[in-house]
């Protein structure tokens, strides 16, 4: 029997007039590595909290390394290391300085501070840079250094909040591989908290949560087995993008939970009662991911929610769905430099109506300031723009008519109702009178927030937020929409909701641009381009992207490594 | 030892932020300095030709040689008048800044050494005003010393449109405690609420590390540059505005060590309620450095305030540390009032710096 160093006995959480943790009961395992896993707003966050003694609960029990939490802070706190989500680093310290100062903190002694110290820069790669401004390193290394200071001694349980959150897939991979090692090396138990199913999967025991509650405690392939049987694929009909047949599985709610495109084939969930032999379709069994189980836990949390998204395009198999020969975007050896540094060099690509267009890369790619150039905001150093026939460089203010944006955070007025919002930006766009009270009305019944009208924006959950965005993106029914990492902080259903939305749009015309960090939603992309370090490195279906660069069964993240692996490899 | 230890490396970790980020140098060291020279020379203007009508009520012989020091002088521009009607017209007209009354009884009156002078000054800019009753004060005083055989005169001083006075010396000592103040709470509240924003605090929380020494780490770096900030002051009115210290050297330095304790105080109980820079920027600017310049004594003499205004302003520490202050610069030793301030600052420091460790707590939500 392995020791218990957290348990919990119905520990509630109330804020206000939120339930964040709802009488939840757990234990976990010395030396075992346990992850959270659960959509946004689930509890997750607060229950480390919890557990780190940083915020009090309302009422029951938790036992951190055998005393109870509550008078027992800093006893507990002197034993265990915390990393959370966006760790404070002194940013106007060195990296040598912040481990310092936390190994003084600890009070590690001097003589195995040493080795301890190039251990953890050897593991986290920073060696070459001890001597840099922490404010001065890019968002992987700064959680990598957040996670060495954090590590300057042995702790007794490693806490870390969504460690890998706005991490790119490389910088992502690097972390875990340290957390591991470390594992392996000092017997560390570990409980973290994710949102991605590929990290669950590297664990002993997964928590799945939402709305405060556990839904279901287990070891992955036990979270697995919910799916067991349960899981098909269907090969895509040519000349059809795959995202078309993944939006007609969805809305056949009857029959399925919840389906992905993947390269050729779109992956579904079959609804209870599936029946494989009577469906319309000829589909192929398949074995389950740690992600289908997990979809099926909170689909069948959440049976009673509203469909998000309305006033669809019914689909159908039998049409045709071609992507548009007319080019909306036109980008010809576009460049941008800041100064002496080369954020984007010599790019080209054209994007055709109605498609939807994926921008990837890691952190730092370029990825942004191209983005942010397609949509007038940044002014280019060289090159040739044109989006939906208006030169960038000579009519901005044209062009931006045109387009549609909805940026990364929200952007929205938090203390403007709905209505409000949509009624500014609508004025914004020059809409007025009886068009933009026309407008309104149809966005809010496209994206659902009907009955929300009178609600402040700000106190809306993260998908109406996102959906709140995108309404008053589209109100002047522009001719293309930028998509700036859309889905992050959104949990899983409303993404799939969210992508609805964009095949429908896309169907009815719309040219969309996206960029994203999860990396499987560029599935969806009729085509994408992948970036490192302002070059453009691929661009291509998926399908042909994956073809060239790993083979039919490589998920589209270990495919992106390798590209962008690939191509720093070539450049030493 | 575990104490110390940690303490040392949060000050380190301190003094190399603030070296790095230069702004809480400028605040602490250049802003005093900004504030002296601004405050000093920007209100001690040098008058010089000083236009002023003097009213000879009296036209004796003895009153025209009395006032004859007034020619000739580079400190005056006389304009000799008859009637006070005239010199009130002049006046208005903002043509002399002040008026000079010889009255009709003067030469009388000065042979039985009760000889009296009327000055009337416009108050409505009351540095200068200062200024030329200083000018006047020391004529008479001069010429009382040279003629004592031939009788005394005393002047009279009336300030018209504004009762209060106001002088460089004055404000020496109102500049220590802004300096104190903008340091201790407005930097010290700023940069802890920082702490609290980043989310530095929440990844320190979680190590051995306990409140008093979060907290001290804080004081002991913002002690030293408030410091700073007094020294550069003293050394400026010492010999920028040759400011008397009258008083005893070591009761001003304990005096403003104590108010530090006070202000810094204050600045962690702010930060710790409101945990962010804009929210703690704003309150600090409220509740502290807006009052330290309005209701202590320092611009509007709290004896000339109304009652109620008078009430809030002694509710206020720097209030108590400005008087104590004033006192030794100008006055000197006075042990009631060295005593009776001191132990009313202690009381506020032990309450603030009390409240600090009571709602700085490990804990985020």
């Amino acid at each position: 029997m392995n020791e218990k160093i957290i348990s919990a006995e119905n520990l509630t959480k109330k804020f206000k007039n939120l339930t964040a943790l709802d009488a939840i009961n757990f234990e976990v395992e010395k030396g075992n590595l346990t992850a959270i896993i659960g959509p946004d707003g689930a509890g997750k966050t607060t229950l480390i909290r919890l557990i780190a003694g940083l915020i009090v609960p309302t009422s029951g029990n938790l036992k951190v390394l055998g005393k109870n939490i509550l008078g027992n802070e800093q006893a507990i706190q002197e034993k265990i290391s915390y990393l959370p989500q966006k760790f404070g680093l002194y940013e106007d310290l060195s990296i040598e300085e912040n481990m310092t100062l936390y190994a003084d903190l600890h009070g590690v002694e001097k003589n195995l501070r040493r080795k301890r110290f190039s251990h953890l820069l050897e593991m986290t790669g920073l060696t070459p840079f001890t001597k840099r401004l922490a404010g001065k390193l890019s968002g992987g290394m700064k959680q990598k250094l957040g996670l060495a200071c954090t590590l300057v001694r042995s702790p007794e349980i490693l806490l870390l909040d969504e460690p890998t959150v706005g991490v790119d897939p490389l910088s992502r991979r690097e972390l875990w591989e340290i957390v591991k090692q470390l594992v392996a090396e000092e017997n560390l138990s570990v409980v973290v908290n994710t949102a991605y199913m590929d990290e669950a999967e590297l664990c002993e025991k997964v928590f799945v949560m939402n709305h405060g509650k556990i839904l279901k405690f287990g070891t992955p392939a036990e979270i697995k087995a919910v799916a067991e049987n349960r899981c098909y694929r269907i090969k895509t009909p040519p000349n059809m993008p795959t995202r078309i047949l993944q939006s007609i599985l969805m809305d056949d709610k009857e029959n399925v939970i919840d389906s992905v495109p993947e390269g050729n084939f779109v992956r579904f969930i079959g609804a209870a009662n599936f029946n494989a032999e009577k469906f319309s379709l000829p589909v192929e069994k398949i074995s389950e991911r740690l992600e289908d189980g997990f979809m099926i836990l909170l689909h069948d949390d959440e049976k009673n929610k509203n469909p998000a998204v309305a006033n669809l395009k019914t689909l159908s198999l039998n049409e045709k769905y071609f992507i548009s020969a007319e080019i909306d975007i036109e980008v010809k050896n576009l460049l941008k430099k800041f100064g002496e540094f080369t954020a984007v060099d010599k790019t080209s690509f054209e994007v055709h109506r109605g498609e939807v267009f994926g921008l990837l890369g890691p952190n730092g790619a370029g990825k942004t300031t191209t983005f942010r150039m397609l949509c007038g905001l940044l002014p280019l150093t060289d090159g040739f723009l044109s989006v939906a026939g208006v030169n960038l460089r000579t009519a901005r203010t044209e062009a931006r008519a045109n387009i549609g944006y909805v940026a990364q955070k929200f952007s929205l007025y938090g203390n403007l109702t709905v209505e409000e919002n949509l009624n500014f930006f609508g004025g914004a766009y020059g809409l007025s009178g009886k068009i933009l009270s026309n407008r309104i009305a149809e966005v809010l019944q496209e994206f659902h927030l009907d009955g929300h009208e009178k609600d402040a924006a700000g106190d809306l959950p993260g998908g109406y937020k996102q959906r709140l965005s995108m309404a008053a993106a589209l109100l002047h029914q522009p001719k293309i929409l930028f998509l700036d990492e859309p889905t992050s902080g959104i949990d899983p259903l409303a993404r799939r909701d969210f992508w609805r939305q964009i095949t429908d749009l896309s169907v009815k015309g719309t040219t969309i641009i996206i960029t994203t960090h999860f990396m499987e939603e560029a599935e969806y992309c009729d085509r994408m381009m992948i970036q490192d370090k302002g070059k453009l490195l691929t661009i291509g279906t998926p399908q042909e992207i994956r073809k060239n660069f790993g083979g039919e069964n490589s998920t589209m993240n270990e495919i992106f490594i390798k590209i962008v692996e690939n191509s720093r490899g070539g450049g030493k | 030892m575990n104490f110390l230890r940690r303490l040392t490396a949060l000050v380190k970790k301190e003094f190399l932020q603030i070296i790095r980020d230069n702004s809480s140098i400028l605040i602490g060291a250049v802003l005093p300095i900004i504030l002296i020279l601004l405050i000093g020379y920007g209100i001690s203007l040098d008058v010089k030709k000083v236009p002023v009508a003097v009213v000879f009520e009296d036209f004796s012989p003895t009153a025209q040689r009395t006032l004859n020091f007034l020619n000739g002088s580079e400190y005056y521009a006389p304009q000799f008048v008859t009637s006070m009607n005239d010199a009130k017209i002049l006046f208005h007209e903002r043509k002399v800044d002040a008026i000079l009354v010889v009255p009709p009884n003067f030469s009388a009156e000065l042979l039985r050494n009760n000889a009296k002078l009327q000055l009337i000054l416009y108050g409505g800019d009351s540095a200068t005003a200062t200024a030329i009753q200083g000018y006047f004060e020391g004529s008479i005083r001069q010429i009382n010393l040279q003629n004592s055989r031939a009788g005394y005169i005393s002047i009279e001083n009336r300030m018209w449109f504004n009762d209060i006075n106001l002088s460089t010396w004055y404000f020496i000592p109102g500049i220590l405690m802004l300096i104190m103040t903008i340091v201790g709470v407005f930097l010290t509240a700023l940069v802890m609420a920082r702490e609290w924003e980043r989310g530095t605090l929440e990844s320190i929380f979680v190590t051995p590390v306990n409140i008093l020494e979060i907290l001290l780490s804080k004081m002991i770096p913002y002690f030293c540059i408030a410091m700073i900030g007094f020294f550069l002051c003293l050394i400026a009115a010492k010999f920028l505005y040759e400011v008397p210290m009258h008083g005893s050297f070591l009761v001003i330095l304990l005096a403003s060590i104590l108010y530090l304790f006070v202000s810094l105080g204050i600045g962690l109980v702010l930060s710790a309620i409101t945990k962010s820079q804009f929210l703690a920027a704003q309150i600090s600017l409220i509740v502290s450095f807006m009052p330290a310049l309005m209701l202590t004594g320092f611009i509007f003499d709290l004896r000339c305030v109304p009652d109620f205004i008078s009430t809030i302003g002694h509710i206020l520490p720097p209030t108590y540390y400005l008087e104590l202050l004033k006192s030794l610069f100008l006055a000197g030793n006075n042990w009631n009032l060295i005593f009776k301030n001191c132990a009313i600052l202690i009381l506020y420091a032990v309450f603030f710096v009390g409240l600090a460790l009571k709602v700085t707590r490990k804990r985020v939500e």
